[in-house]
């Protein structure tokens, strides 16, 4: 993997968002700002809104309010990964087949779908039914599906969830490659992450609505 | 291109890794037009003058039991919040549903067809228009039915909303379906059928689309 810079200068804004779910407001006038190369840890405790506002940044819940993007207003968002609770992957299809698929899909334009099992710890796996994978094992699956395309923002929700130590060290190294070829990150967790340049994180503490 | 036939080999092998469920389609394709004789009796010049529209029930009802496998999984296991981020465009993705759709669901039934063309004592003649009128008209219902399962998507136990949502549209398919059988001008119904079929096929992943992008998860 290189450490040289791919993605091109970005920045992205949120001025006054506001969001929630089911006409109940969780997050109330949020702002904050993200560069090439810098991550956001969403912090909070459960129902604090974390996951409705990974949503709203991806543009799948409208915001009550405000807006999230680059500063200048014509321009569109960067392309994004999601990786939500769900993890995407189709039981009856195997491993390999699963990914390969969002490879094409999303434009081949990362590692190869092997390369990427491998660099997730699914590398032997690849024959195997996504159906028959343990919980961390899907969701290794489902970062692997980052590595194949290569998209600047990564928007996260739990991607530590049912992974073993190894694995929250996998995420780790995962998100300071991305960073350090200058992609941006989003994520909510409640495991503690430590970048190696820690001036690349900054922490957004998000309070339950009363 | 490649990421529309990915799209296209995966919803193919879903639908055949599924165990059975196409041959559950034909069976039931088969069996609903199967039960008519025992219900109306056994008079043969009845059934042969009733046969193309009980074969058109059958076929409508037939593709009606796919349409939860179209969005369901796909919404339930998260793939479709992914598909509106897709490099492939979110109505290319559906094009290639729509396609597999037709594929698994309409083409067993075409295959199906002489078994029930044999019950209902239906002669050579009609079966052939039949096999043309529903080659021809099958796409509109499964483009229709797209439609109707990308609507009821994010309605939880939405399965029976689809079905009574895209009754209406399916109506002049079932029309000239029959038509095209049974009519002195089943050829101009056959050509009407062909281009409510384009037509259905041409915007049902765009209206499916916008469906889909507007509902909120």
């Amino acid at each position: 993997m290189t450490d040289q810079q791919v993605y091109p200068p970005i920045h992205l804004r949120a001025t006054g968002l506001s969001c929630g779910r089911g006409g109940m407001l969780l997050t109330d006038q949020l702002d904050f700002s993200l560069r090439n190369g810098q991550t956001l840890l969403l912090r909070g405790p459960n129902g604090a809104g974390k996951s409705t506002l990974l949503l709203t940044l991806a543009g799948i819940i409208a915001p009550f309010s405000g807006r999230f993007g680059p500063p200048d207003v014509d321009t569109e968002l960067p392309l994004l990964h999601y990786c939500g609770h769900r993890n995407a992957s189709k039981p009856r299809l195997s491993v390999l087949e699963n990914l390969t698929f969002w490879a094409k899909v999303n434009g081949p334009t990362g590692m190869t779908p092997q390369a990427a099992l491998d660099q997730v710890g699914l590398g032997d796996l690849d024959g195997l039914d996504a159906g028959y994978l343990s919980a961390g094992q899907s969701r290794r699956l489902a970062l692997a599906r980052l590595l194949v395309s290569l998209r600047p923002l990564w928007l996260l929700d739990e991607p530590t969830a049912a992974l073993d130590e190894p694995g929250h060290q996998l995420v780790t190294r995962l998100l300071a490659n991305h960073l350090a070829r200058g992609g941006l990150a989003i994520a909510a967790t409640h495991d503690p992450i430590s970048l190696p340049d820690p001036s690349s994180l900054s922490t957004l503490l998000l309070a339950r609505a009363p | 291109m490649s990421a529309f036939l990915a799209m296209l080999q995966r919803e193919l092998r879903l639908a055949l890794r599924g165990g059975g469920d196409v041959l559950t389609l034909m069976l039931f394709f088969v069996i609903v037009g199967a039960i008519v004789p025992f219900a109306v009796g056994p008079d043969q010049t009845l059934l042969a003058s009733i046969a193309p529209g009980i074969v058109w029930i059958a076929a409508f009802l037939a593709m009606l039991l796919g349409l939860e496998r179209l969005f369901r999984p796909d919404h339930e296991d998260g793939s479709l919040i992914l598909l509106r981020h897709a490099e492939l465009p979110l109505s290319a993705a559906i094009a290639a549903k729509l396609i597999a759709h037709w594929l698994v669901t309409a083409l067993p039934l075409l295959l199906a067809s002489p078994i029930l063309a044999l019950l209902l004592a239906m002669d050579l003649a009609s079966f052939w228009r039949t096999l043309i009128s529903l080659s021809l008209g099958t796409p509109a219902l499964a483009a229709f039915g797209t439609i109707g399962a990308a609507v009821t998507v994010p309605i939880r136990h939405g399965g029976l909303i689809a079905p009574i949502l895209i009754a209406p549209l399916s109506v002049p398919v079932l029309i000239f379906g029959v038509g095209a059988i049974t009519s002195p001008q089943s050829g101009a119904a056959a050509l009407f059928l062909a281009a409510l079929s384009l037509m259905a096929v041409a915007l049902a992943p765009f209206v499916a689309a916008f469906a889909i992008r507007s509902a909120e998860d």
